[in-house]
């Protein structure tokens, strides 16, 4: 089974709109660690997004991946928009050499998350969207074709935000606080969780 | 004024992004050419890559261009700008790892090929 251009459309679309809701959240988890800037930044990116979906949906999809990427370099104004952008178009440049979706799902987010980390200077365990991107990861590459796959990723995704509360922030603007940083969930991984989980939920409204 | 590299400000403010380059304007004078940038695409705190990118360009000299940011999230978004040249002037930009206001004056007063830097 390949991945419809329709599925793909409304999966992009319910993503978007999931980010752009909890804009409240993500500038409130950011305000206690951060500059308090993250929610109306992803707020920004996934608007033009959406605005653009039409046009994304139309593309194949590498290049609408690239495209949902430069996108969100261009608009977000934070480091989450080159951290969020180089994601999509690494992600994108992966499936344009001959790789399909879903069949290739978990090589095409590892080459995203491979993206962000290079991008950020960073890896698991530093308070970041790291700490969701990488243990979805594991779960992806651990249950492609598994019945139980979409369940296991979103359950992932929510244990490994929790896990960032008592970690202390060694990257970022957080890094700026030390141990102060501890206790609160990092706005980034909440972020990434946001996405993670709203593709999920598109996906299992589809089967 | 082609025999210098160009220095670019980043900051998440255009009010210290434009002091800053004040401030190497006082020292250099018109000698060295100077942009600079602040602000996220609404007009807040944040930094914006096609701003910056606009801002490389403007600065552009052969010698190449010498960027100096403040916080991570301007740094980041310098690194993405650069990647976004064209390829036969990405390499003749550097981000230097330095404060914003020291780093600016020193670099319009040194003045070296930014591609020997240190990154």
């Amino acid at each position: 089974m390949s991945l419809q251009p329709e599925t793909f459309k409304t999966l992009v679309r319910v993503a978007a709109e999931q980010v752009i809701a909890s804009a409240p959240e993500l500038t409130s988890l950011d305000q206690a660690i951060g500059d308090g800037d993250h929610g109306t930044n992803m707020k920004r990116g996934f608007e033009a997004v959406l605005s653009k979906l039409d046009a994304i949906s139309s593309q194949p999809f590498d290049e609408a991946l690239k495209t949902i990427g430069k996108t969100l370099v261009m608009t977000v104004g934070g480091a989450s928009g080159p951290l969020y952008g180089s994601f999509f178009l690494a992600a994108g440049e992966a499936l344009s050499h001959s790789r399909q979706l879903p069949d290739d799902l978990a090589e095409v987010f590892g080459s995203g998350v491979s993206a962000v980390s290079a991008r950020g200077r960073s890896h698991a365990g530093e308070k970041t969207m790291l700490d969701v991107l990488v243990p979805v990861l594991e779960t992806l590459k651990a249950g492609v074709g598994q019945p139980d796959l979409i369940e296991r990723i979103r359950t992932t995704a929510a244990d490994a935000v929790e896990r960032t509360a008592p970690m202390q922030a060694t990257k970022g603007r957080a890094s700026f606080l030390g141990p102060r940083s501890v206790g609160h969930i990092d706005p980034g991984a909440r972020s990434s969780c946001v996405l993670v989980q709203a593709v999920c939920a598109s996906l299992e409204g589809r089967r | 004024m082609n025999d210098t590299v160009g220095i670019v400000i980043v900051s998440h403010s255009k009010d210290i992004a434009k002091g800053t380059a004040d401030m190497v304007r006082q020292m250099v004078g018109s000698e060295v050419k100077v942009a600079f940038c602040g602000g996220n695409p609404d007009g807040g705190l944040g930094t914006n890559v096609s701003v910056i990118i606009d801002a490389i360009n403007d600065a552009w000299s052969p010698k190449g261009v010498a960027i100096l940011v403040d916080l991570g999230g301007a740094e980041t978004n310098s690194e993405m700008a650069v990647e976004m040249l064209e390829p036969a002037r990405r390499d003749l930009v550097v981000v230097c790892n330095a404060p914003i206001v020291e780093g600016a004056v020193m670099a319009a007063t040194e003045r070296r090929v930014a591609a020997h830097w240190p990154r």
